[in-house]
């Protein structure tokens, strides 16, 4: 067997191969078989984050062009098309989406991520994220201001002297205001962790040590 | 390779009994080189925003996360992929004596394997990348793509099926790896993108990463290892049954690694242990490959002097033993807690990738392609003695300086030091990284030079096309 084809195209290609998608790639599905995974218009259920509104507020004109009004339909629209510039624009390569019960991400982050919030459709595939260049964004919702995230991504170090962040000029029209594709990476800012009981954290403020999970209510409307 | 001994014949007559297609041999390597040089322009570019002087900054084509996605695809699609296949090309129709499945199929897929890479270039231009990392070739391509492995499977399994006796190691990686890589690029691709979500979906996305370099390149890279390293020394593997353990190892123990990109995550604590178990033993398994290829050096250590090749062979084994080594380390919870998003896994995932296997491929086609082109050798031997040298110090560089980087950010962190702290102590380091693949890029032009010129030289007679010089030396497959 263990030189013949017969055995290395049976037994190390397809058998081995099977068992590790098997056990390592099946069973942690069918562990959570049990969570629906929920589309972003399910998760809207719960609200509107207050920043999509002031967005709205302070930018009526270019708001209701891009967007129409600030309500569950819009609010949706913008979260996926900021999701889809997150990942094509690569911010997943330098952010994670991830706190981690080690390491005193607890405190710098707030609670540690439950698997219940991946459970959706903006979770596939997963962004865990590989690398933090800039901090981790599981729990940004609220953490900032819209002002900070504007002044942020057009020139990152006018708010960070000392960041690396490229400057996202693409997203602001002539005069300096967020295009559609600023607003919505801005509001998909706000939303990430925005599902929490309680939300923002601050540094420091965060509950020490691994976070309640039961607090991570996901379909509470 | 003692039971092949007999059955092989005299090797210079396969060229002309054409059985290997040298031409398609030659386009992949030069194509493979190609891209290796954008791939690696792509990587010079984005790490030129650390340092905050990114020169084309301010265009949304030219936005600094998107070169990053062509610089990891385009080493993974463009550069490894085309000289493998290149090198099967080269080394399958030699082993069998048959030639591939069908020769136009072979064209086919060389046109179509471009098209596909560059498809993915001009799709993560657009932004349409996928959220898989290192597999973020956009969802209509993936299709295409996975087609186009499942050609190769078809195009390069019947001659090794059909050949009669028992089969030679290299054989059995590729079988493996023939089976393997349309398996691991269709779980990646498509059961994260539409069936599982959240943390399944992570479990698939680590397995996939990992099983592209585990179940793709590693056993195309030892498979070609055991191809080539007894031709050169002219002599047989020192032990069969050190290259079954190494098989067999590799192949149950790599497929159940890939969680361990995620540790501490939602992925089940329990199947995060068996990861770092399977993870450590595959270091125990990759040490008896080592010993067998150093042990089959014994006696020949000169060659490491005067046969380019075998330098680049033994120097990228050495670096994989570190990089194993290093692996089992930092696949530990207890390293986890510090070097996990850190520096320290950028530099070994360029060691593992550019440090072995690029390093290897580099030294196939400073084996191979002179013979391919129909040249008596190589244009400059010194050219390549400088891109050997200038290439492996300033991996080593690269490689040192990141694994200390990553410590100091994962301590910063740890510490609670303002975030910006970190990003102050990373810039020394993030400045010798981009000195250092500078060094790299150079030498790879080098090469790319030393490349033109040896092409541009007059062919030698076809029957007196068999033995270049230095470098370039290789008997065929039967030991003499």
């Amino acid at each position: 067997m263990f030189e013949s084809k017969t055995g290395i195209f049976l037994v190390a290609g397809l058998g081995f191969f099977a068992l590790a998608f098997l056990v390592m790639g099946l069973l942690p599905w069918l562990i959570y078989r049990g969570e629906p995974i929920l589309t972003v218009d399910d998760m809207v259920q719960k609200g509107i984050v207050p920043e999509f509104v002031e967005l709205a507020e302070r930018f009526p004109k270019q708001f209701a062009q891009y967007f129409g009004k600030p309500d569950e339909k819009s609010f949706a629209a913008a979260i996926r098309r900021g999701h889809q510039l997150y990942v094509g624009e690569a911010c997943w390569h330098c952010h994670s989406q991830q706190v981690r019960p080690v390491s005193n991400e607890t405190l710098r982050w707030g609670p540690v991520s439950h698997a219940r919030e991946y459970q959706n459709e903006l979770q596939m595939p997963v962004l865990f994220g590989t690398r933090r260049v800039g901090p981790d964004l599981a729990r940004e919702a609220g953490r900032r201001t819209n002002d900070w995230h504007i002044a942020h991504f057009f020139k990152p170090r006018a708010v960070a002297p000392l960041s690396v962040m490229p400057e996202y000029t693409w997203f602001f029209d002539a005069n300096g205001v967020p295009n559609r594709d600023g607003m919505a990476l801005i509001t998909y800012m706000q939303w990430l962790g925005s599902w929490l009981d309680h939300y923002p954290y601050y540094q420091g403020e965060g509950p020490a040590g691994p976070g309640p999970a039961e607090k991570v209510n996901m379909r509470g409307i | 390779m003692a039971s092949q001994a007999h059955a092989v014949p005299a090797s210079e007559s396969h060229e002309i009994r054409g059985l290997v297609d040298t031409r398609i041999v030659a386009f992949y390597l030069v194509t493979g080189l190609i891209f290796l040089l954008i791939s690696m322009l792509a990587g010079f570019l984005f790490s030129m925003q650390f340092l905050q002087h990114y020169p084309l900054k301010g265009i949304a084509l030219f936005s600094p996360g998107k070169w990053r996605l062509i610089h990891t695809n385009g080493v993974a699609y463009g550069f490894i992929a085309n000289i493998f296949l290149g090198m099967m090309h080269w080394a399958i129709p030699r082993m069998t004596l048959r030639p591939v499945f069908d020769k136009r199929l072979s064209w086919f897929i060389y046109v179509a394997w471009q098209a596909i890479v560059l498809a993915t270039v001009v799709g993560l231009l657009a932004g349409q990348a996928q959220a898989l990392e290192w597999g973020e070739t956009p969802i209509w391509v993936d299709p295409v793509a996975q087609l186009g492995l499942i050609l190769v499977a078809i195009n390069f399994l019947p001659p090794i099926i059909r050949a009669p006796g028992p089969m030679y190691v290299t054989n059995w990686y590729f079988i493996a790896a023939l089976v393997w890589t349309p398996l691991v690029y269709a779980m990646g691709s498509f059961i994260p993108q539409y069936f599982f979500a959240g943390a399944p979906a992570g479990a698939i996305g680590g397995m996939f990463i990992h099983d592209l370099v585990g179940l793709f390149v590693t056993p195309l890279g030892w498979g070609m290892m055991y191809y080539s390293v007894p031709i050169l020394l002219k002599k047989p593997v020192w032990s069969h049954g050190l290259s079954l353990i190494g098989f067999w190892g590799l192949a149950f123990f790599y497929p159940l690694t890939g969680i361990h990109h995620f540790l501490f995550s939602p992925i089940p604590m329990f199947l995060q242990y068996g990861a770092v178990i399977s993870t450590i033993a595959i270091e125990f398994v990759v040490t008896t490959v080592i010993i067998n290829f150093f042990m089959t050096l014994r006696g020949s250590g000169d060659m490491l002097r005067s046969n380019i090749p075998i330098r680049w062979y033994y120097v990228g084994m050495v670096n994989y033993f570190i990089t194993c080594l290093q692996c089992s380390f930092q696949t530990t919870l207890t390293f986890q807690k510090i070097i996990h998003f850190t520096d320290w896994v950028v530099g070994h995932a360029h060691l593992v990738m550019f440090g072995v296997f690029g390093f290897w491929l580099i030294g196939f086609v400073v084996q191979i392609l002179p013979r391919a082109c129909g040249k008596a050798g190589w244009y400059s031997n010194s050219i390549n003695e400088w891109v050997f040298w200038l290439t492996s110090s300033s991996m080593a560089v690269m490689f040192v300086d990141l694994m200390i980087a990553g410590l100091v950010q994962g301590y910063q962190w740890r510490d609670l030091a303002p975030w910006e702290a970190s990003l102050k102590a990373s810039t020394p380091f993030w400045l010798v990284r981009t000195v250092a693949g500078t060094a790299m890029i150079v030498a790879q032009f080098m090469f790319a030079y030393n490349i033109v010129k040896t092409l541009a030289a007059k062919p030698v007679a076809a029957g007196a096309a068999a033995r270049p010089a230095a470098g370039g030396a290789q008997p065929g497959l039967a030991p003499a």
